[in-house]
């Protein structure tokens, strides 16, 4: 499976990654000649093979029930989690408006 | 009075807990020594002169106060920017965390502190952990202290560890954090005549370290010896609530059962990595490690590890897969970059951001990420290679119900040229001995076995049964003692 121009920029889109269409050109051969060589897992028998899901085994924990176990990982903590965006407002995430 | 930044990690560990030196004096001195390299190696994205002396301040009370010292009491490190490190930039180098300043500690630094070391800086690598060469960085490549003779090209310190790398081969810093996702801390430990060591997957917490492939990420350390490296993993490793695949293990005492003897111990060979067209002098240096184990009491087995050949297609799909998710969350919203053109709306503004903030590498691996999980393509690609996964680690514990450990070269070459590789998929190729352990979550180290004829360092693999990093420890310590690796780069900046 190759890809073209306009599969790289759907898939571009999907990303969230502007392209001009200068890079596109140069991305097609780039990502086929990537997917090409991928292709050769396409040979393995992998009948009644199980997708790995885990490389060790183990059992996914339930924390305690308890809010702000973690103060690290809890609430209450607005200042801090505001304190790397590029324009905090009033104590929210200011984003460009969404409502027309 | 001895060269403080010749020292290793025990050594300055043990000086400073038997007052031969003190604390504050190996930071003074691994602070010259890194604000001297950096305009050369540019192995530092940040530099911390101060938390490094305050850290060593403290030991030395500490230590005048009679308090109990810590397992690295003394020892000042290098930390890989991708390691949280609060109110200290860390921007995995890329340009869209640049300016982020963590509200939070991660949990392998953390406990680095609190065993008493202190930072000396944030290292460089290659973009979002991305690449084999450290060019990637967003912040300038990194160049490798070692150099071949009579010429003055610039090597690459690997990938993508790479500031990590140089810096502990430059001695300017005596031991550094590295993450290994198909190979990033053990590549470039061979590329530089180091040590290094990726654990179990699950022994060191992933909380706080900027995610690329989160089945595969794993934290370790990287240094001059397999002691150092014993030492460093103790404290970095342990059971952290706050990483859903943290291994509820207690953390072993590897450094008091260090042995370099491996009477009864099976080493594995595995046949497939003799591929064709293997370079002649690492071929040659893997015929050495056998001898050496031998030497060391073992007993040599051939073994088979069929699925091999697939490792590589299987990890360049699953690495960008996760990664396309990972970085989903660089919006220019919530930290970072933001890139916001006149009338831009929020979807524009996430793609500008993207756009602006991502280097190529990071690009090309979120769309191949982005195809392979993408509606029609998702079965043949990423489940095919989570198939292929099962069976490639399927292939290890066949082995490992035959042998202890498994020797193998490190990288298919020692140190190519900065500039060299322009070619992603050639870049690719360079894993190809790392990745099988990373795609099976075992452990597995690579030591410095000796030079090449250009001069430069190789590097030896050890790969061990999941859990199992005292054996890899002990087998690359039968290396380390018979290698008797003594080389260091010329100094040239």
């Amino acid at each position: 499976m190759s890809v073209d121009t306009a599969t790289v920029a759907k898939i571009a889109s999907l990303a969230r990654i502007k392209v001009t269409p200068g890079d596109l050109e140069a991305m097609v051969p780039e990502l086929n000649g990537i997917l090409d060589w991928v292709e050769q897992l396409g040979e393995v028998d992998v009948t009644g093979v199980e997708p790995m899901t885990a490389v060790i085994p183990n059992t996914l924990r339930l924390r305690e029930d308890i809010t702000n176990a973690d103060p690290l990982t809890g609430g209450g903590i607005r200042d801090a989690v505001l304190a790397n965006a590029p324009a905090a407002e009033h104590g929210f995430f200011g984003v460009p408006k969404v409502i027309e | 009075m001895t060269n403080l930044t010749d020292l290793t990690l025990t050594g300055i560990r043990d000086g400073v807990a038997g007052g031969d030196f003190t604390a504050t004096e190996v930071a003074t001195a691994f602070n010259g020594a890194v604000a001297e390299a950096q305009e050369a190696l540019n192995a530092f994205i940040v530099t911390t002169p101060e938390a490094a002396l305050a850290a060593a301040a403290k030991v030395d009370a500490d230590r005048a106060a009679g308090k109990p010292l810590g397992k690295l009491a003394g020892v000042p490190i290098g930390m890989k920017d991708l390691f949280a490190t609060k109110g200290v930039q860390t921007t995995a180098a890329s340009k869209i965390l640049e300016g982020f300043k963590p509200e939070y500690e991660s949990t392998v630094s953390q406990k680095l502190w609190d065993a008493g070391a202190g930072l000396l800086g944030k290292l460089n690598l290659d973009q979002f952990a991305m690449g084999s060469s450290n060019e990637s960085s967003a912040y300038g490549k990194v160049t490798s202290p070692w150099r071949r003779p009579n010429d003055t090209a610039a090597l690459a310190p690997g990938g993508s560890s790479g500031g990590s790398s140089a810096a502990v081969a430059a001695r300017i810093v005596p031991a550094a954090t590295g993450t290994d996702t198909g190979g990033s801390i053990r590549q470039p430990a061979a590329f530089t005549g180091i040590s290094g060591i990726k654990p179990t997957y699950g022994r060191c917490s992933r909380w706080g370290i900027v995610a690329f492939a989160s089945s595969l990420d794993q934290a370790g350390p990287m240094a001059h010896t397999v002691q150092d490296c014993a030492v460093m993993l103790e404290a970095m490793a342990g059971f952290d609530a706050k990483d859903a695949t943290s291994l509820d293990m207690p953390v072993p005492n590897w450094e008091a059962a260090l042995s370099g003897d491996l009477k009864g111990k099976k080493v594995g060979i595995p046949r497939e990595y003799r591929i064709d067209g293997l370079n002649a002098e690492v071929a040659k240096s893997w015929d050495e490690g056998i001898a050496w184990l031998k030497d060391a009491g073992a007993e040599v087995v051939d073994i088979s590890l069929p699925h091999s050949k697939y490792a590589l297609a299987t990890y360049y799909i699953i690495a960008p897969a996760e990664a396309s998710s990972n970085l989903a969350r660089y919006d220019g919203v919530r930290y970072g970059l933001r890139d916001l053109p006149d009338g831009a709306n929020l979807q524009e503004m996430y793609a500008a951001t993207r756009a602006a903030g991502f280097g190529d590498e990071v690009k090309r691996r979120i769309l191949i990420g982005t195809y392979v999980l993408s509606a029609g393509f998702y079965d043949a690609y990423y489940t095919q290679a989570q198939k292929v996964r099962t069976l490639i680690a399927r292939d290890f514990e066949e082995a490992f119900k035959q042998v202890d450990v498994i020797l193998a070269p490190t990288a298919p070459t020692s140190a190519f040229a900065l500039g060299e590789k322009t070619n992603p998929l050639d870049m690719y190729l360079g894993d190809v001995f790392s990745v099988p352990a990373s795609l099976a979550g075992l452990p597995a180290m690579s030591v410095p076995a000796g030079l090449d004829s250009q001069g430069l360092p190789l590097g030896l693999q050890i790969i061990g049964r999941p859990f199992d990093e005292q054996g890899v420890l002990n087998a690359g310590l039968a290396i380390e003692q018979r290698a008797g690796f003594s080389a260091k780069p010329e100094k040239w900046w």
